[in-house]
């Protein structure tokens, strides 16, 4: 029971909407909803606004700098209402709210457990990724050792988290809409991968950092809202609201207190492990920290990042809360009219009648476009970060080393974009059946076994070498993939068979040490004069990772 | 942006001092952060029924909820804290390191 409660959390946190299919195998395959005119109408006038954006973006993307760092151009403000669109998804949203809702206390500290990465960030990486990179996380990782052996590897790594990624949210966004929408999957997944191959090939990083502020704005405003609307039919008094909720719920008052989220420790800490350095390892993430002028607007970003997502969860658990009275006793949202039968729509939904409760066809028709909003903003830094890891490490600097021109580059950024928009529809529609709640465990696990060891230590140990660097991700990389397909939400639930061969489904307490253990090793055992100079390079690095002298600045626009 | 500058900068004695106050900030943070988020999980994991204490006598919201957003809210001042400091104080050295090394 508490293992697959622990699964049921892990999915849902990283992806929300997929991951519930995997908890609830039932609401995998959803039914498709009446036309829901509301929420259609609020998203029609949320594309119009983002493309009026990509119009105003386009025409100030000039440059390869405009093209992938909005010309450093971007406020700390700005940059950090951005990233914490990043990272509050539709999964926050309906996942966490979800979780609270069924789990209570559980579902908050999941939050405080997806939240403690962020003071980490600030602390440790903010200013040396700033004063590092240029474009992709790759020029920091490749900033003293090989162009071509290092940035090949940054690549793979990035993509191969693009892509897992980007299947998983395109399976989601096709399910989620089906329902919340009434339109059919495919519509669904075309709609979403049309829009975003437009935002990315037309307005690069601007009109994707700008589509992220207005989401981020919405999913702020629109979850404060029906946080506030449900909190005022308990007089805003908490004891009331959890007096209510514990009257209301199946747990009762077990929902006070810390339920089975920590019964089997390793799988909790792995799981915190790679929710913490996995973000610090998302190449879309990662991304966001040069589209501004200096260290001190990435230090801001990072400040306001953290509000937001701290604030966000704090008002999400809120709604959890409420909903257990206000849409716990209601037969409305019951399948059959039946409170003790099954939520319509399945177990992630209670975001949704709760807007639905409290505001009507309106809000519900609001927070329906939002999570669509949600999905669409995520799915476009994805496809840039994808496109960028193609044409700016793969083509600019292995295939041409250093010699395409700033117009070579860019162009083949945006074929890149499309054809990941291609792949991303295509491989949505493939998998529309499929369980893929294993591809966003897949994708933070690489990111953070395969990315963030590399990244920090290139930063912070001066011995870093390319053999090391080569040794350390790629060891990362297959050992975080082997564990997850091997374990059971591959072996068992994709492949079929009776038992998993490895019985953790969370990789990053097992990948992690792996990769930080053969980055020092191929580092240690490599003697050649090439490793020597290499160290010797860390010593101007550091300063420029310091004091940010000589770091790509912002344009002059 | 040659070796040279870097070099000058790395021999200037300011240099040092910024390096080590602001990473002896950023790692004592990071310390408090990550002691704090350590002691809440243990707390969790070996005596969850004292997070369930209820915060007024004979009432039944927990401790647990005022407790977790208090963390989450502290960890975030303590973010406002390293920004507030490295925005002002580091970064006045830092300038000052760079205007004596290009000149």
């Amino acid at each position: 029971m508490n293992r697959q409660w622990l699964k049921f959390g892990a999915a849902a946190l990283a992806l929300g909407w997929v991951g519930l299919a995997a908890a609830a195998p039932d609401v995998g395959q959803v039914q498709k909803q009446a036309l829901n005119i509301h929420a259609i109408v609020m998203f029609f006038i949320f594309v119009m606004m983002t493309l009026g954006i990509t119009y105003w973006a386009a025409k100030r993307t000039k440059t390869a700098s405009d093209y992938y760092s909005a010309g450093g151009g971007i406020t700390g403000t700005q940059n950090g209402l951005a990233i914490a669109g990043d990272y509050m998804s539709a999964a926050t949203l309906l996942g966490l709210t979800s979780l609270t809702y069924f789990q209570g206390f559980d579902g908050y500290i999941y939050c405080i457990c997806f939240y403690v990465g962020w003071p980490f960030i600030m602390f440790i990486m903010a200013e040396r990724l700033r004063n590092l990179g240029k474009f992709t996380f790759a020029d920091i990782t490749s900033y003293r050792l090989d162009q071509r052996k290092v940035r090949t590897v940054a690549a793979i790594g990035s993509l191969t988290v693009v892509v897992f990624y980007l299947i998983a949210q395109m399976v989601g966004a096709g399910q989620l809409i089906k329902l919340l929408f009434g339109l059919e999957y495919w519509i669904a997944v075309v709609i979403v991968g049309v829009l975003m191959v437009v935002y990315v090939t037309f307005g690069g990083m601007i009109a994707t950092t700008w589509v992220q502020i207005i989401k981020a704005c919405l999913l702020l405003g629109g979850g404060t809202l029906v946080m506030l609307l449900a909190f005022s039919q308990f007089g805003f008094n908490f004891e009331t609201l959890a007096t209510k909720a514990v009257e209301n719920s199946k747990k009762g008052i077990a929902l006070m207190g810390p339920g089975s989220l920590l019964a089997d420790p390793i799988t909790a800490v792995s799981l915190s492990l790679g929710l913490m350095f996995g973000t610090a390892g998302l190449p879309h993430i990662l991304m966001r920290f040069f589209t501004v002028p200096n260290a001190k607007e990435a230090r801001k970003s990072v400040f306001i990042a953290t509000l937001c997502v701290g604030f966000f969860f704090t008002v999400v658990a809120i709604m959890g809360l409420a909903a257990i009275t206000i849409v716990g006793t209601n037969p409305q949202y019951f399948e059959g009219g039946d409170l003790a039968g099954k939520l319509l729509g399945g177990g992630n939904m209670p975001a949704m009648h709760l807007a639905h409760a409290v505001g009507g066809n309106m809000m519900l028709g609001f927070l329906s476009a939002v999570a669509f909003a949600t999905i669409l903003a995520v799915v476009s830094g994805l496809a840039l970060a994808g496109a960028s890891a193609i044409s700016h490490d793969i083509y600019a600097n292995v295939i041409r080393q250093g010699q395409a021109t700033e117009a070579e580059e860019v162009r083949v950024s945006k074929r890149s974009s499309l054809f990941l928009g291609v792949l991303a529809v295509l491989l949505g529609i493939a998998f529309e059946k499929q369980n893929v709640a294993f591809m966003v465990g897949l994708a933070f696990g690489v990111a953070a076994s395969c990315n963030f060891p590399v990244l920090i230590l290139s930063m912070y140990w001066k011995g870093l070498t390319t053999r090391g660097a080569i040794w350390g991700s790629i060891a990362g990389l297959i050992s975080a993939v082997l564990i997850v397909v091997l374990s059971k939400a591959v072996w068992v639930t994709v492949l079929g068979n009776k038992d998993p061969i490895f019985p953790y489904e969370q990789p990053a307490i097992f990948s992690m040490p792996i990769a930080f253990f053969f980055a020092w090793l191929g580092s240690t055992l490599d003697n050649s004069a090439q490793a020597a100079q290499e160290k010797e390079a860390f010593e101007d690095q550091y300063v420029r990772a310091q004091t940010g002298f000589g770091a790509a600045g912002a344009a002059s626009h | 942006m040659s070796s040279e500058v870097y070099e000058r900068i790395r021999r200037n004695p300011k240099f040092d001092e910024l390096v080590s106050k602001r990473s002896r900030f950023a790692w004592l943070l990071t310390a408090v952060v990550l002691g704090l988020y350590f002691i809440f999980i243990m707390i969790v994991a070996f005596n969850p029924t004292l997070l369930a204490t209820p915060i007024w006598e004979g009432g039944v919201a927990s401790i647990a909820w005022p407790i977790g957003a208090s963390l989450i809210l502290l960890f975030w001042l303590m973010t406002g804290l390293y920004v507030r400091r490295a925005n002002s104080e580091f970064d006045d050295i830092n300038s000052e390191i760079i205007r004596g090394a290009i000149e």
